[in-house]
């Protein structure tokens, strides 16, 4: 049976959390039983106030072959980094 | 704290962790634990006894699905409601102790059977063992929250503050078990041949002891103002269960009634042969080792 049932992931938004984050996946028959079974899986230690359920199918991810061309570029530019200014000690959330 | 990425946020500002949960309250702190006047206090220990042993009994039969369930979400789902259960079960047995002398555990585990006062309809069983099905469980599940549930939320106006208090955490709880079950009994009577004919059949199974959830005992007639009259929840419960019978396509079964022995039946102590052995599996090992913890 569990074969026969998609595979969901699961987002959840912390009680003082300024966005959803990953936090795995389950298996549901449609997307109201997904909100259900991760209600009941990842927040039943108080862990949330708002679940996002995406079908699993629906991502796309990058490969582990393209790990080099996709992210190894990045590896030297240091300078992207926004780390060359100095942040002013009240501006939160930069 | 820094905020340099949005991660660090959701870590929290003190030692514990955001996977664990932050935030906790403890249920019933600062509620009054003075009887109203003018009412028999043993009448309100036998009244939390009823609604108390009705979770805990359907608690411990809610608990034989952990692993046993269909998906290892639903072995969750159910072991979740069962716990939601036990901690109404907690507070009301808790409740009836300070009246009878006891503490919640002495009531849980060294009552015999006679001295349960929970409906027939938490104890009879319906699987995961021979005999039961997960429509059976479910078909209870819906019938039994719905009823807790319009109980719960008439409870909220009791003059007694801690049935009162209880009634205002439990219906929440019962919010959630409620649209549980019903989620399932659409999906199982609108599903294949076979889910809307053992969902029909769980219905069948658990029906004869419907009758029993609205009978109102000599102990609520006495309890005007503290407890719930029974009897008042019937339309109220009918319906939800007649939206949630057309949602699914299922059919409202006839209306019979389970025998009673001399007119009693559980709120008065006489239980089914189910009760028996799971009072045994229940009580076993707290007999046996008097005082085990974890």
């Amino acid at each position: 049976m569990s074969t026969s049932w998609p595979l969901w992931e699961v987002f959840v938004r912390g009680k003082r959390g300024l966005n959803h984050v990953h936090v795995g996946s389950l298996h549901a028959p449609d997307a109201e039983m997904a909100l259900r079974n991760a209600r009941d899986v990842y927040t039943r230690r108080n862990e949330g106030v708002s679940i996002w359920v995406v079908p699993a199918a629906a991502i796309t991810a990058s490969s582990p072959d393209e790990k080099d061309p996709f992210f190894s570029p990045s590896g030297d530019k240091v300078y992207r980094h926004p780390t060359f200014y100095s942040i002013p000690e009240d501006v939160p959330h930069l | 704290m820094s905020f340099d990425n949005a991660y660090e946020s959701l870590l929290g500002h003190e030692d514990s962790h955001w996977a664990f949960g932050t935030g906790f309250s403890e249920a019933l702190s600062g509620v009054n634990r003075e009887f109203p006047a003018g009412v028999d206090r043993d009448d309100i220990a036998t009244y939390c006894l009823m609604l108390g042993d009705d979770a805990l009994i359907f608690s411990q039969r809610l608990s034989e699905w952990c692993s046993r369930a269909p998906e290892l979400e639903e072995d969750i789902a159910l072991a979740n409601i069962a716990l939601d259960l036990l901690g109404q079960a907690r507070m009301l047995l808790t409740r009836a102790g300070e009246v009878l002398g006891k503490s919640e555990d002495d009531l849980a585990y060294l009552r015999d059977e006679r001295e349960f006062r929970n409906v027939h309809l938490a104890e009879i069983d319906c699987g995961p063992g021979p005999g039961g099905d997960f429509g059976t469980t479910i078909a209870r599940l819906l019938v039994f929250s719905s009823w807790r549930l319009a109980l719960f939320s008439r409870l909220r106006g009791s003059a007694d503050p801690v049935l009162a208090a209880v009634a205002e955490k439990g219906l929440k709880e019962l919010a959630y078990h409620r649209d549980h079950a019903a989620q399932w009994t659409v999906r199982l009577g609108d599903g294949t041949d076979e889910s809307h004919r053992r969902m029909q059949a769980g219905l069948e199974r658990v029906w004869p002891f419907v009758d029993e959830l609205f009978a109102t005992h000599p102990v609520e007639a006495r309890l005007a103002g503290v407890a719930v009259d029974p009897a008042s929840l019937k339309s109220e419960v009918d319906g939800v269960l007649e939206a949630v019978f057309s949602a699914a396509g299922l059919s409202r079964p006839a209306d019979t009634r389970a025998a009673r022995v001399a007119g009693m039946a559980g709120r008065d102590g006489v239980h089914t042969e189910a009760m028996g052995y799971l009072l045994a599996e229940m009580q076993h090992l707290h007999r046996s080792l008097p005082g085990a913890v974890w």
